[in-house]
């Protein structure tokens, strides 16, 4: 007979995630009443759904590790952050929504109860070392990302990003799946814990299944973030997607998979000579190629695309110092990418405006004269351009110094070397962005609306953001490091 | 225990996984590249359940030990990939059906619309 | 173990083995008998309407005879998604059934709540199933007509004078 134990709940744990798909589905319920025409209720339901969520998160902030629903959940301190990101990025999403979606003509109202199902995936896949909950939490976010790809139904660009994105993500959920499976049986548990113990008193046979478990996860999240030679879904899918959608899965589909990649390559660091190598490579070709591949398109959401593959890489790098150098924490990352979002989310947030009347292109050139028509735009635009470039008063200067520093104390100078030759190469395709802004003037003058108060409030918080983090990185730093 | 030992099933379960990849390689119709993909999530289904079936269980660190034969942990990781999968197949034969109701065809080559 | 067994012994075991296959050859009989009520109930008392359509060989909206590798409406899918997700619904419930019987009460409760919960996400969505009219056939007359015009191009009268917005 078997007494199954009644698993132990941690409300605090269970609060940010539980309340946030509470919302949704309250949201859900408003849709299906389906107020005439009008997402104004939904939206706010969600807003405050997301408030609701933070305070819960923020009234546990750094409680210490709690392991709770049967080791299932793991509260600590690193997923913590995570979920305040997640939560600032689908803030920040939900803000530019509106107005775009109705630009859009895009009557879907279950938008936003996707949108925060996805971004409790997010969290979910954040918060556990649990390679099955990593696993549910991936599909949730992912499957949500799907729909939400695909919401622009009019367009076949929309679509067909959806059905790209489809396609290979469940071909890359295959590979981390059949890789969980393979560390199971080496280890008999899902937990990443059990890895390194199993690691040090386990036999041969039981070593292979692990590395070859390992190579197939890291397949697996490698697609999900985008790195070369995984990444040939990224620029379609950032181009076809509906440009709000783009700015939450540039930015929450990275912070969750990379919380994820953090806790795998903690479990297996003892088995760093194995796998160094190749991935020294990935991080190499992630941040040249993307940076390369960025400077030939003509597309400013491709561009955005290329450059998310390549912070990608430099997010890598400060996996791999990690690895190499336990006592390197996860503070630089989790300010790397918290100055991400804001850079991302931001640029997204002014490329949104963009649409008009039901069409959107969003070549180069369409973004000529932005200065005269939208000069709070045209700033913020230039703000994270310098910022995603890393020059100085940004904070993404500050993220890439943490990582570089980091690269050199682990001992991987060539890896930081590639960093900041990566970091020179991306200036020009940066800075011709915000060339198209300022400089060049439009040939015909353009069907472009006036933003209203979400995107105007979105850009302005994430340029404020973005300086501020800057200003303030020392309180940030021991904040995460509590 | 008699019968098939454990490296028969993960000999079945690796092949099932090759044929999977190969077959979203080469095939040009989004139907069978996704049931190409169904087929690797059915291979880790397999490994899932011929390791959670071979093996001793182990307590996770801080568990009481049970008296279970074998893990049913294994089983239970089946049966959760088993409703992701059911959750990817709608959402994805829903994707293809909004495509095909906007061009009467599906097909991945005809996927390019999106390009630099 | 089987090894040192006498035949005394394998012939006690039968009735045993037996015994445990009573339950599925209960289930078996029942099956069939509700089966054969509702066929020859509605043979007795259902409506007899003939049509072309009722006398083709298979009436479920293709065409019996044909070229055989004629695409089949694309409605279909539609149909088996919506029967994947309701009908994979019960594995959750098969797995906790199994050890809710052998546990204790305060699992059982606990449990009980946890099935609640998930049971009521499948009511919700269920409803908003009905709601969208997914399951109508034709989506022109059930869906939303705000959410309908943007499944065709968007003509250029329609769009809304720049500017306005919220």
């Amino acid at each position: 007979m078997y007494y199954p134990p009644v698993p132990t709940v941690d409300p605090l744990a269970l609060g940010p995630v539980g309340i946030l798909s509470l919302f949704g589905v309250l949201g859900l319920v408003v849709e299906l009443l389906r107020p005439k025409g009008k997402n104004g209720t939904i939206m706010l339901i969600s807003l405050v759904g997301l408030a609701a969520s933070a305070i819960a998160l923020i009234s546990d902030f750094g409680a210490g590790t709690v392991r709770s629903f049967g080791q299932m959940e793991l509260h600590d301190h690193l997923g913590s952050i995570s979920e305040l990101i997640l939560l600032v990025v689908a803030t920040i999403t939900v803000l530019i929504s509106e107005p775009y979606l109705k630009e859009k003509k895009i009557a879907f109202g279950e938008f936003y109860p996707l949108l925060l199902w996805s971004t409790a995936g997010a969290m979910i896949m954040s918060t556990s070392s649990n390679l099955l909950m990593i696993f549910l939490g991936l599909e949730v976010l992912s499957i949500s990302l799907y729909v939400l790809c695909g919401i622009s139904r009019s367009e076949e660009k929309s679509e067909e990003s959806a059905a790209k994105y489809f396609l290979l993500g469940a071909f890359s959920s295959g590979f981390l799946l059949y890789g969980i499976a393979l560390i199971f049986g080496a280890t008999g548990h899902f937990d990443l814990l059990s890895v390194t113990s199993v690691w040090a008193n386990g036999s041969a046979s039981s070593h292979n299944l692990l590395l070859g478990g390992f190579g197939l996860i890291v397949v697996g999240l490698c697609f999900k973030t985008g790195m070369i030679p995984f990444h040939q879904w990224t620029p379609d899918v950032y181009q076809g997607a509906p440009t709000n959608v783009t700015a939450f899965m540039s930015a929450a589909a990275k912070v969750a998979a990379f919380a994820a990649f953090w806790r795998l390559i903690s479990a297996f660091a003892p088995s760093l000579q194995y796998w160094l190598a190749p991935l020294s490579a990935i991080a190499v070709l992630t941040i040249l190629g993307g940076n390369l591949l960025a400077l030939v398109q003509t597309d400013v959401k491709r561009i955005l695309a290329y450059s998310s593959i390549s912070h990608a890489g430099y997010i890598l790098v400060d996996l791999l110092a990690h690895a190499k150098d336990p006592s390197i924490n996860y503070v630089s990352m989790e300010f790397y990418l918290l100055s991400y979002a804001l850079m991302t989310v931001g640029a997204f947030a002014v490329l949104s405006l963009l649409a008009a009347r039901g069409k959107e292109v969003t070549k180069l050139s369409d973004l000529n004269g932005l200065w005269k028509r939208n000069p709070i735009a045209a700033v913020a635009l230039v703000a994270f351009m310098m910022s995603l470039v890393g020059l100085p008063p940004f904070a993404g200067f500050f993220g890439k110094v943490l990582i570089f520093s980091d690269a050199v104390k682990a001992g991987l100078v060539p890896l930081a070397a590639v960093l900041a030759v990566g970091s020179v190469i991306s200036a020009a395709y940066y800075l011709a962005i915000a060339k198209a802004a300022f400089v060049d003037e439009p040939n015909e003058s353009p069907v472009q609306r006036p933003a209203t108060l979400g995107p105007q409030t979105a850009f302005v918080l994430c340029m404020i953001g973005v300086i501020a983090i800057s200003v303030f990185i020392s309180p940030i730093q021991s904040f995460f490091q509590r | 225990m008699t019968g098939v030992p454990l490296i028969g099933y993960l000999a079945l379960s690796i092949l099932m996984f090759c044929i999977g990849a190969v077959g979203v390689v080469i095939r040009r119709n989004p139907i069978v590249i996704f049931m190409c993909i169904e087929l690797m999530l059915n291979a880790a289904n397999l490994a899932f359940l011929s390791f959670a079936r071979y093996q001793p269980w182990k307590p996770a660190v801080g568990q009481i030990p049970t008296v279970n034969a074998y893990d049913v942990r294994g089983q239970v990781m089946v049966v959760f990939v088993m409703a992701v999968a059911a959750a990817e197949v709608a959402v994805g034969l829903g994707i293809l059906m909004a495509i095909f109701r906007l061009r009467d065809r599906v097909d991945v080559d005809d996927l390019n619309t999106l390009s630099g | 173990m089987i090894v040192g067994k006498t035949l005394r012994e394998e012939q006690g075991m039968m009735p045993k083995v037996f015994g445990q296959y009573v339950g599925i050859l209960a289930m078996l009989l029942i099956a069939v008998i509700i089966g054969a009520v509702m066929v020859t109930g509605s043979w007795l008392f259902g409506p007899k309407k003939v049509s072309s359509y009722k006398n083709a060989a298979y009436e479920c909206g293709v065409e019996p005879v044909g070229n055989a590798r004629e695409r089949f409406p694309i409605k279909f899918y539609l149909v088996g998604i919506l029967f994947i997700l309701f009908d994979i619904e019960v594995i959750f419930l098969w797995s906790w059934i199994s050890i809710f019987k052998h546990a204790t009460p305060a699992f059982q409760k606990f449990t009980f709540f946890e099935f609640i919960t998930y049971m009521s996400t499948w009511i919700i969505s269920y409803l908003y199933v009905i709601r969208v009219g997914a399951i109508d056939w034709d989506e022109t007359v059930s869906l939303d007509s705000s959410k309908l015009t943007h499944m065709s191009p968007i003509q250029e009268s329609e769009l809304e004078p720049i500017g306005v917005t919220n």
